[in-house]
């Protein structure tokens, strides 16, 4: 933009070969051993690697949760900002920098109940970026309380000592509902698919959503079946909004593999300057 | 008989009437006439809730010197109906002077007005309207007013001609055929009171406020809509693309906020505007902001409180909000534009300060400046050496939150080659790491504290003019009073003074411009040996509260705070003053 702070002219071209350990910074990560997310953790930094995306080409945006950690484990620029919040920034910074690869990161809570609405306008806008949602059914990092996405029978929590008795939220049907152009579901357990869909979500134009199902080792140890359960889905990936609700309202929830791609309009602000703030005073006059 | 005041003297003219009568506009080509006329001008919009129907009404006040108040009582009140005008009744003081045009057609002239000795003119503007292709009264009244108060003709037809412009030639012409019926009602038309002034800028406090954004170098902005801050946010919309920059309409103030960390983040300077409900829902984000140190400038456009309010009218009763909304400690800038005209400077100096000092700036305007108009002298050219350290080099040792003596640590942006940081909201060290360290939480907050404390603010922080102890002139009697106020109220503040020396008191206004963090020192100088009285349009007295707090008064401070919706004036504040001081 214009008259700005802008970035420092001359930026260096990234070094030849980036390898996806070189993305990985020194602050060691608190998830708990055997976390779903040092998978996505690892097929993230495989997938920059695999598009050569400079170390300051790219900022990856969070919220708050065990997730949303994740920024801090890759060496390059992030914001770890408030709960829920994390596509509003990512959102700004897009639209302010057009230039940045701008990927967003956190959890079932953070971004499908107290970011719920962000989600859905997120979904709307079709901004370039990726939003990655590590889903674990609970909020871990308050110790183990239901999430939108836990079933309404799981009735592990004292917050809620008898289940929810509330309807999971469908991420996939409601990012199409709400217009998001890529749709994908992922699994932490096999980081070289989830690398694959990670490289796809990164190279779509528009929001960019991957829906990452990440066990919880410590609050929901029976996730630990999901490596059983997950499936590659049986169909093709479809560019129909109608096929694809139609796929996604009948999968069990489990299916990993793109769902749907579109190409929609991308928004972006155009950022090219045509005039002056004296041409602008000088409308001031009566 | 035309309006009888001296040269000097400004004018102060109301048109009411029901939704859809065309007071609002009436209002607006007067003022324009005026300014064309050269004076300097001022118009309140009052206005209930209704979007369409309800009533209306615009007050108009304008004369040879800049006008910061609309004033004590009405000259004239074109009555262009009567349907509901006792809503207005309080916003339309008049007295024993005043002239009221009124139409037989609409019916008698409503008994309370009839009760305050007014001297009542029957015009007939529907007939008069009538006599013209697609007339409208409201215009006849244009013509009335501005024949009774001297305005010459060509200013007020050539006003409504650029007004009415984009609504076709035949409204122009049927406008301007009605202005020249009404100006004649006045047969030996008064000379014509012509100001001095050309070039003068006709906007409205939320305009101002744009364009201060965007004086001071803001190139984004996030917007939700909410009254009355609309404005502002619509008047950016087209000029920030423009200028190369962008506006997003967001789902929410909490979007709102987050998005324009995010753009800041990104390096640009970035804005958004709200008013009280809006600024609540984005406190946390505000907290975001100051403890990751990313610049961002809210301008709170406050209106009625609290909850939903009042949200037509104005009051400023969100100091408190913005002083101490935020949880944990979080110093921060709290400033307040002094007026319409003072908006620009004020808000492009927010961002200035936002920038350099990598926190967050709270900006209060109100209802009163942000949706009324004036004609106004040209801002002088804005200069600032403050910009945002951004660092250049590889720096291998950089850390973002890095200790230093000013406390403002040179922040790297996305883009930038070399080291790079995960900006925090969690408490970090200095290299940005989240850490629950008492010695890091110890050292960031006193980084954050200390980078606004040590900074010199220079002598933007305050208005203060004449009169005070020492600089008074030997025939002022009495004890000397300090008059200290914020935003709005400057204006009734400064007018108050000038009749409370008119009786001989020695008087100084202060009127803060940055309230938080507070220039105590610099306002207890400004204080000296006067009494000090702090004038403000909230219930609680939040600026006497913060100053006592703060440590800037002594004991024999006094408050004279009233809630709004109805402004501040300046006989009020005249006699409220003298009760107080028991002078």
């Amino acid at each position: 933009m214009a008259d700005t702070a802008t970035p420092p002219a001359g930026r260096a071209e990234p070094p030849p070969t980036l390898k996806a350990k070189d993305y990985k910074s020194k602050v060691k990560p608190i998830w708990c051993p055997g976390c779903g997310h040092f998978g996505v953790l690892s097929a993230l930094t495989k997938a920059l690697a695999y598009l050569q995306i400079g170390k300051e080409a790219h900022a990856i945006i969070s919220g708050i949760g065990c997730s949303s950690r994740l920024p801090a484990y890759i060496d390059s620029f992030g914001f770890h900002g408030l709960h829920g919040r994390a596509l509003p920034v990512a959102t700004g910074l897009k639209a302010a920098r057009p230039d940045l690869t701008v990927l967003v990161v956190g959890g079932d809570g953070d971004g499908f109940s107290i970011g719920g609405n962000h989600f859905l306008h997120a979904c709307r806008r079709n901004m370039d970026m990726t939003y990655i949602v590590m889903d674990n059914e609970v909020y871990g990092m308050t110790k183990g309380q239901a999430s939108p996405t836990t079933q309404p029978t799981w009735s592990h929590s004292k917050l809620t000592p008898h289940g929810t008795g509330v309807r999971r939220f469908q991420p996939a049907a409601i990012a199409l509902a709400a217009g998001a152009s890529f749709i994908a579901r992922g699994f932490s357990g096999d980081p070289n698919r989830l690398t694959q869909l990670l490289v796809q979500a990164i190279g779509h134009p528009g929001f960019a959503f991957v829906h990452v199902l990440s066990p919880c080792q410590t609050f929901r140890p029976e996730q630990k079946a999901w490596k059983q359960q997950v499936h590659p889905c049986q169909l093709e990936p479809t560019t129909d909004a109608a096929h694809a609700a139609a796929l996604i309202q009948r999968d069990d929830g489990m299916a990993t593999g793109l769902l749907y791609a579109e190409r929609l309009p991308v928004n972006q602000p155009r950022n090219e300057p045509d005039t002056t703030i004296a041409e602008i005073e000088a409308e001031l006059l009566p | 008989m035309p309006i009888s005041k001296a040269p000097h003297e400004p004018i102060a003219i109301a048109f009411s009437g029901s939704g859809g009568s065309g007071a609002v506009t009436a209002g607006s080509i007067l003022l324009a006439a005026a300014a064309r006329a050269g004076h300097y001008g001022l118009m309140m919009r009052s206005a209930g809730p209704q979007i369409r129907g309800g009533e209306s009404a615009a007050l108009v006040r304008f004369g040879p010197r800049p006008i910061g108040c609309i004033g004590d009582r009405f000259d004239l009140l074109v009555g262009l109906d009567w349907g509901n005008h006792g809503r207005f009744r309080d916003e339309i003081p008049l007295g024993a002077d005043s002239l009221i045009l009124a139409d037989p057609a609409a019916g008698p002239v409503p008994e309370p007005i009839v009760a305050e000795g007014v001297e009542i003119r029957q015009v007939p503007f529907l007939d008069l309207a009538g006599s013209v292709a697609d007339g409208h009264m409201n215009m006849v009244g244009v013509g009335a007013a501005g024949a009774l108060a001297g305005l010459p003709l060509d200013a007020l037809v050539a006003a409504a001609g650029t007004a009415l412009a984009g609504k076709g030639e035949a409204v122009v012409s049927a406008a301007q055929a009605c202005i020249r019926l009404g100006h004649q009602i006045q047969d030996d038309a008064p000379p014509s009171r012509v100001g001095h002034g050309c070039g003068r800028w006709d906007l409205s406090g939320n305009e101002a406020a744009g364009l201060g954004a965007l004086r001071g170098g803001v190139r984004f902005v996030a917007a939700y809509p909410i009254t009355p801050a609309s404005e502002m946010l619509e008047w950016l919309a087209p000029r920030l693309e423009r200028l190369g920059g962008a506006l997003l309409q967001a789902e929410d103030e909490l979007a709102s906020i987050n998005m324009i960390i995010g753009s800041s983040f990104g390096g640009v300077p970035s804005l958004t505007a709200t008013s009280g409900p809006g600024l609540s829902l984005m406190m946390e984000g505000v907290g975001l902001a100051i403890a990751s140190e990313t610049p961002v400038v809210v301008v709170n456009v406050q209106r009625g409180g609290p909850s939903t309010g009042i949200p037509t009218k104005s009051e400023q009763a969100d100091l408190d909000l913005a002083l101490y909304g935020c949880h944990g400690d979080a110093p921060h800038l709290v400033l307040a534009a002094l007026g319409i005209a003072d908006c620009v400077l004020t808000t492009a100096w927010a961002v200035r300060l936002a920038e350099h000092l990598q926190t967050a700036a709270i900006v209060l305007s109100d209802q009163a400046i942000g949706q009324s108009r004036a004609i106004i002298d040209p801002s002088p050219p804005f200069e600032s050496p403050l910009r945002r350290i951004i660092p250049n080099g590889p720096e291998p040792d950089y850390q973002r939150y890095a200790l230093t003596a000013s406390g403002i640590s040179p922040m790297r942006i996305p883009g930038c080659p070399g080291p790079s940081y995960t900006a925090d909201g969690l408490e970090h060290d200095a290299a940005a790491t989240p850490s629950s360290l008492a010695a890091d939480h110890h050292c960031q907050l006193a980084k954050r504290h200390d980078k606004l404390a040590r900074f010199d603010y220079g002598a933007h922080w305050a208005e203060i003019d004449g009169g005070g102890p020492g600089d008074a002139g030997s025939d002022a009697v009495g004890p000397s009073l300090c008059l200290i106020c914020w935003g709005s109220a400057h204006g009734a503040v400064g007018e108050a003074a000038e009749r409370l020396r008119d009786r001989g008191l020695a008087v100084k206004v202060v009127a803060l411009r940055l309230i938080a963090p507070l220039q105590r020192d610099a306002l207890r100088a400004a204080i000296g040996a006067a009494l000090p009285l702090v004038i403000e349009q909230n219930a609680s007295g939040q600026l006497f509260g913060w100053l006592r707090a703060e440590g800037a008064l002594d004991g024999d401070a006094q408050s004279i705070a009233r809630p709004g919706p109805l402004p501040l004036r300046p006989g009020e504040i005249v006699a409220d003053v003298l009760a107080k001081t028991q002078l």
